[in-house]
């Protein structure tokens, strides 16, 4: 089996081959039409756009739900806090990612109806973002825990307030303990976002489907979009590694936090 | 907003979404055997030591584990039929594709599993004269098992929620049977409702059982 | 200064603390002993209000610890505890230890935090450590740097909870020379510990402990001088440890 790898100098519009293969994406040519090789690139761009902002999302709200689980239950309103949060992620953990995409997109605008004029990626974005942000929440809740109480103690017997002692003692270092499964967490993030093609929205895993469909040559599309997969995931991966270089604390070697499946 | 549930009954559920149950459970039960089994062989390759075992098997899972499940089911579906000769079903297509997929993720479990079984466990069966193999299937394999019962079963509830994405290519499962029921009822905002309450209930019951029977199963040393 | 009235805790169906009354007057150097479990740490817990507890009143410097509308987080500004794992804060520098507190519980500035910060540090002889983290530092390093970022907090109390116990013998002697010296400053302390030889040396009261209960609470001399007649629980315990 040979692979024609001219397939991506093709036109999208016309099936023949176009003059260069990168035709009006860098701003060859404006008038040109488009050849397979930009669509890739802007089904690239799409992909990690969704990627992002649902990544921000995730991390908000999963730090945020996360600690909330560790608020050591002394009053009333650290027990519904805690409550919440379990509710949060039980809810979200349950329900299969596509599912949650169909409900952010046929269902809940129904009741909000702000959110009918809401574009396909950014419903998209918020389903993945939520679901993400449940996992994480896992994770931080895991590595709270995995801190010697004797922290939280410290910080308390100094006189700091339960904000206080989570702002500059618990989550300064609970953070920096989930980076390893915070990445991998990243990482699944990239590849879930090729569930937005089940809406529309124009990413990686919809142009597979689509340009196969219109060149017959499958597996070089396909490995096309696997290896741009690929090297998002293991940028992510990189850039994960960056952060937790720079974030190291001399002299302390982390006890393990394994977060949750 | 309202809600009007009143055509959901036994009726429909025959019609419509049995079908689509029935091939979700095929799928997951399917799956999870097929990807123990060859999860296991997969795990013993990567634990053999021998180069021509362990780097075949670890190109094996790490690929797996760096694609997109779509776009692993995608690609099962172009290759089968290019490989064969001829076109292969939908359904049949999807549960050789989840065996694969799934394999990889129960390798490295089993794999984490074995090698959790304190070191003193193997040189106690050496010591009593018994061979790899041996060792393997009546001292190590046993416990490992036993403690990995439960995230077996962690791992079976997120299976059934990833069968949700044989949407990619058409296959008639749970999700899919919702659908059609609510293009054919003209009331698509019940039934997606309605689907994500049914997988809810369904892997928050299975997730309960599971800590229940994680607190029996540990093995207390 | 500090009264413990009655009181007792209960952690679900077990009782750590029954019925435990004492006084610590101001400049008096407590020492509680007793074996594992006796319930030392979870006392010296509820001083502070680390540890809540169900019966019982306890009132530091005039504030009721037992009443819902004490502000405990300006109560623990000002009764400072130094803990077994030392429990500094590994992602912060031992300058910002010291001047965290300071800065964001009492308000001070930094340069007012820091000149304190470089005070304590300087009496517990750690002076160049200062921009070093806590990682980076032995056991009774951390320990004394532990005991200056309290001081910092300029508490009217110190409460000690087993602070040697977790040490390699060869530092315990360092930590405890700096809480020799502040016990004779005329500091208030009050010390949960093993180390009988501290005890003898500086305590004015000694009070032993045995499965919540407090079986013993006299003057050191009384405990240490006259040990027939100590309660035979605490006989047996001071013939264990002095025998060694």
């Amino acid at each position: 089996m040979t692979l024609d790898w001219s397939v991506f100098c093709k036109d999208t519009l016309t099936g023949e081959a176009a003059p260069r293969c990168f035709s009006f994406l860098f701003g060859m040519d404006p008038n040109a039409d488009p050849t397979y090789l930009d669509w890739l690139f802007t089904a690239w761009g799409w992909t990690l756009s969704v990627a992002g902002l649902s990544l921000v999302l995730a991390l908000l709200m999963g730090v945020m739900i996360g600690t909330l689980r560790t608020l050591p239950p002394t009053n009333l309103l650290n027990k519904v806090f805690a409550f919440l949060g379990t509710v949060w992620v039980e809810l979200f953990r349950n329900i299969p990612l596509l599912v949650q995409v169909f409900l952010w997109y046929h269902v809940v605008p129904a009741f909000f109806p702000v959110m009918k004029s809401f574009p396909s990626y950014l419903l998209v974005s918020i389903a993945l973002g939520l679901f993400t942000s449940a996992r994480i929440a896992e994770q931080v809740r895991a590595g709270i825990q995995s801190l010697p109480s004797g922290q939280r103690n410290a910080a308390i017997a100094l006189g700091m307030t339960t904000t206080q002692s989570y702002r500059y003692v618990i989550l300064p270092m609970g953070l920096r303990i989930i980076i390893p499964p915070l990445t991998s967490e990243c990482m699944n993030l990239v590849k879930n976002s090729s569930v937005a093609f089940a809406v529309s929205v124009p990413e990686l895993t919809l142009f597979a489907m689509q340009a196969q469909e219109e060149t017959s040559r499958g597996i070089e599309i396909y490995l096309a979009v696997t290896g741009l997969y690929v090297i998002s995931a293991f940028s992510v991966n990189r850039i994960m590694a960056w952060i937790e270089k720079k974030s190291r604390v001399p002299g302390f070697i982390a006890p393990s936090a394994s977060g949750s499946h | 907003m309202d809600l009007d549930l009143s055509f959901y009954n036994w009726a429909l559920f025959t019609s419509y979404l049995q079908k689509g149950l029935i091939f979700s459970i095929q799928l997951t039960v399917i799956a999870t055997i097929g990807g123990i089994i060859v999860g296991t062989m997969l795990a013993l390759m990567r634990l053999s030591g021998k180069p021509w075992l362990v780097m075949p098997a670890t190109i094996y899972v790490n690929t797996m584990r760096s694609i997109p499940l779509v776009m692993v089911i995608l690609w099962f579906f172009l290759l089968i039929p290019l490989m064969i000769g001829k076109p292969i079903g939908i359904n049949l297509s999807a549960i050789i594709t989840f065996i694969a997929f799934e394999a990889a993720f129960f390798s490295e479990i089993v794999r984490a599993g074995i090698q959790s079984i304190p070191r003193g466990q193997v040189y106690a069966g050496q010591a009593l004269g018994m061979s790899y193999a041996q060792n393997m299937r009546l001292v190590v394999l046993p416990q490992a098992f036993r403690n990995m019962i439960p995230v077996f079963m962690t791992q079976t509830i997120i299976l059934f929620q990833d069968t949700s994405l044989v949407y990619a290519i058409g296959a008639y499962d749970l999700l899919k049977g919702f659908e059609i029921a609510g293009k054919n009822f003209g009331r698509p905002i019940e039934t997606y409702l309605l689907a994500a309450v049914t997988y809810f209930l369904i892997c928050f019951t299975l997730s309960r059982i599971v800590r229940r029977i994680q607190q029996k199963v540990a093995i207390i040393r | 200064m500090i009264e413990l009235q009655h009181i007792s805790k209960w952690y679900g169906q077990f009782q750590v603390l029954t019925d435990c009354s004492t006084t610590i007057k101001k400049g008096e150097v407590v020492v509680i002993c007793g074996p594992s479990g006796s319930g030392k740490s979870t006392l010296i817990k509820t001083i502070n209000a680390l540890e809540p507890f169900q019966e019982g009143e306890l009132i530091v410097n005039g504030i009721r610890l037992h009443d819902p509308k004490t502000d405990l987080p300006k109560l623990r500004a000002k009764v400072g505890m130094v803990f077994q794992h030392f429990e500094l804060f590994p992602h912060l520098s031992v300058m910002e230890n010291l001047t965290i507190a300071q800065i964001k519980v009492l308000n001070r500035s930094l340069e007012d935090a820091k000149q304190h910060g470089l005070k304590y540090l300087e009496r517990v002889g750690l002076l160049e450590q200062k921009d070093k983290f806590p990682g980076q530092l032995s056991g009774g390093q951390q320990q004394r740097v532990a005991i200056a970022r309290a001081l910092c907090m300029d508490p009217m109390v110190m409460l000690f909870d087993e602070p040697t116990s977790a040490l390699d013998p060869e530092m315990v002697g360092e930590v405890l020379d700096v809480m020799v010296k502040l016990a004779q400053e005329g500091m208030t302390m009050c010390v949960v510990t093993h180390e009988m030889g501290f005890a003898k040396k500086v305590s004015h009261r000694v009070i032993f402990m045995d499965k919540g209960i407090i079986v013993e609470d006299c003057s050191r001399d009384e405990f240490f001088g006259n040990p027939d007649a100590r309660s035979p629980r605490a006989k047996d315990f001071l013939s264990k440890i002095l025998a060694d």
